[in-house]
């Protein structure tokens, strides 16, 4: 990947609370357009979130957002961003349009233009009948769409998403994800001629992230266990297997293993097992016969982002 | 199926150059008070004083030429005093919840997510109190002046009390410096717009009186720098060239003044932070 034309670029970035390495010296390049954050809790995904904003400084190594050094320019940097962070947060006393207008002020937007843009983009957000109401009233779901239209209202060229739909009904769910995937479409025609604003999406919700990126980094105890286009990583090297055994499962995993296939539990019951195209399938079958587990489900599967994260944490 | 389905647009408009922020934050902060009306019931409650001095000084100068109704240093020493009472109600309103209600919405990450400092966030809490203070203290007590050279015909009142304007400007500046100073310190500890408000009114009135009691029983003038009403008051006494009530030496008290402010600096610099970092 190019990483001079990539919106987010951090060399060798660490970032520490105290004793605790929260980001352990990553290097990695994000494309435009959509990009997963994914990890586990603790892996460091808010850390890396709040390191890009400017409101955590590393202890080593460079942040570029949008070509710029966050460290030495976080105020540019901000500028161009916007965030919407993953816990519940307003202006106290305030309705939905004064917030937003308020908060493209603070972005720099003129008074008016402020007014305008957001009941512009509360009308985008889905809010636009609820935007006299003060947002103390707001349900769950009216709260995360009025972030984002905080986040929207300034016209950023990044959106850091932090868990955007968390606490949302699928209905509410499947429509905010609708409105990353607006926001980040590189295909629609843009009136001003600018570039699509790039999305940086953290979540631990796997079919969020698949449904509105195309990219993901995935990071695991403060470091990049494995980044890439979705589809590469989910990849056509390999064929997935839906296997449940009866007798010694950990040994007919370490039998598999020890020739190459992987395979990760996911229920607890049934497993998933990755066969390179370069083998045969039968050889699960002669593995199970040599460690004497009966095979009593086997069914064949699809790759998906969940096999890629379970793979990249080596669970 | 709609008419016409909208999807985002860009926005093509200017934008502003860097550094007011602060000066939004201050105006929402204004705009949000001055709509309910119990503020603006304390704020014309608090101009009440000005009313009876501007009579006072119609009197003096109009009708009754007696000394006892005559302006002098002590009028307005004495009304800025009188309006200590004021500019704590307004700052306990007005500035226990400027930041205990942001850290209580989370709404500090909101605005320090946006190209704004943390020195623009506080400026803009601070203007936003010191405005509403500004408004009770260094306003009025100028109108009477004005009012002294409209009643009396001449600007001899103001020639020969040089010392007036900048006492009077100095007084209310130290007031309001040091009310909002510590009103936005105590609101930066807590979540809670009560408890803030309490820890202001025990700063405000248990101070003093603590210090009154350490001063009896060990004799000692200095406990009285305990309180910052007293502080300030040695200040204010020799800013209007009266005698002072208390034996602290003047620049003791101002050393305390600015021990108080830079204690109130460092509790905000520490407290107003997007992440809070527990090690």
């Amino acid at each position: 990947m190019n990483s001079d034309r990539s919106p987010v670029v951090l060399e060798n970035v660490s970032v520490h609370y105290g004793a605790l390495q929260a980001l352990r010296n990553i290097s990695v390049a994000f494309p435009a357009g959509a990009v997963g954050l994914l990890g586990p809790n603790g892996a460091g995904k808010s850390t890396l979130i709040k390191a890009l904003l400017g409101l955590l400084r590393p202890d080593a190594g460079v942040l570029r957002v949008l070509g710029r050094d966050v460290s030495a320019d976080p105020l540019s940097v901000r500028a161009r961003v916007g965030y919407m962070p993953e816990s519940d947060t307003h202006i106290p006393g305030m309705n939905a349009v004064s917030f937003v207008a308020y908060c493209g002020e603070l972005c720099g937007l003129p008074h008016t233009d402020a007014m305008q843009r957001a009941h512009e983009v509360l009308f985008y957000v889905g809010l636009g009948e609820a935007r006299y109401r003060n947002v103390e009233t707001y349900s769950t779901g009216m709260k995360q769409r009025i972030k984002l239209a905080q986040a929207l209202v300034h016209d950023p060229d990044l959106l850091l998403l932090d868990e955007p739909t968390n606490g949302m009904d699928p209905k509410g769910r499947d429509e905010m994800l609708a409105l990353i995937r607006d926001v980040a479409d590189p295909h629609r025609e843009r009136t001003s001629g600018r570039a699509p604003i790039s999305v940086i999406l953290s979540s631990h919700v796997l079919p969020d992230v698949e449904f509105a990126c195309e990219y993901v980094v995935v990071l695991h105890k403060g470091a990049v266990a494995t980044d890439g286009p979705i589809a590469a990583l989910k990849g056509d090297s390999t064929r997935v297997f839906e296997v449940r055994v009866k007798g010694d499962e950990a040994r007919f995993v370490e039998a598999l293993r020890e020739i190459g296939i992987e395979s990760h539990d996911e229920s607890g019951e049934v497993m998933r097992v990755f066969v390179p195209v370069d083998r045969p399938v039968q050889l699960l079958f002669k593995v199970a016969a040599q460690q004497g587990v009966q095979v009593r489900h086997f069914r064949p599967s699809v790759p998906s982002l969940e096999d890629v994260f379970a793979r990249a944490l080596g669970d | 199926m709609p008419i016409h389905d909208q999807g985002y647009r860009r926005y093509a408009g200017g934008r502003t150059s860097r550094g007011r922020a602060w000066l939004v934050i201050a105006r929402a902060g204004i705009a949000a008070r001055v709509r309910e009306r119990r503020f603006l019931a304390l704020m014309l409650v608090a101009w009440l004083l000005f009313l009876v001095r501007a009579v006072q000084l119609y009197v003096g100068t109009t009708i009754v030429r007696a000394s006892f109704f005559a302006a002098s240093e002590e009028t307005f020493h004495g009304f800025l005093n009188q309006q200590r009472l004021f500019v704590f109600f307004i700052t306990i309103y007005a500035g226990a919840g400027l930041i205990a209600n942001d850290r209580q919405a989370n709404a500090l990450q909101l605005y320090l997510s946006k190209p704004i400092t943390r020195h623009d966030y506080i400026a803009g809490k601070l203007a936003t109190l010191a405005a509403f203070l500004f408004s009770v203290t260094w306003v009025p007590a100028m109108l009477l002046l004005a009012l002294q050279v409209l009643f009396s015909g001449s600007l001899e009142f103001v020639s020969t009390h040089p010392r007036l304007v900048p006492a009077i400007t100095i007084t209310a500046l130290l007031q309001i410096g040091v009310a909002s100073m510590t009103m936005l310190a105590l609101s930066s500890l807590s979540r809670s717009r009560r408890f803030a408000a309490m820890l202001y009114a025990l700063v405000a009135i248990f101070t003093g009186a603590v210090g009154g009691v350490l001063q009896t029983a060990t004799g000692h003038a200095g406990w009285m720098l305990l309180s910052p009403q007293n502080t300030l008051a040695v200040l204010t006494d020799a800013l209007f060239g009266l005698s002072p009530e208390s034996d602290i030496p003047v620049a003791i008290a101002l050393l305390g003044i600015v021990a108080l402010l830079g204690l109130c600096a460092i509790v905000l610099e520490r407290r107003v932070r997007a992440v809070d970092v527990v090690a």
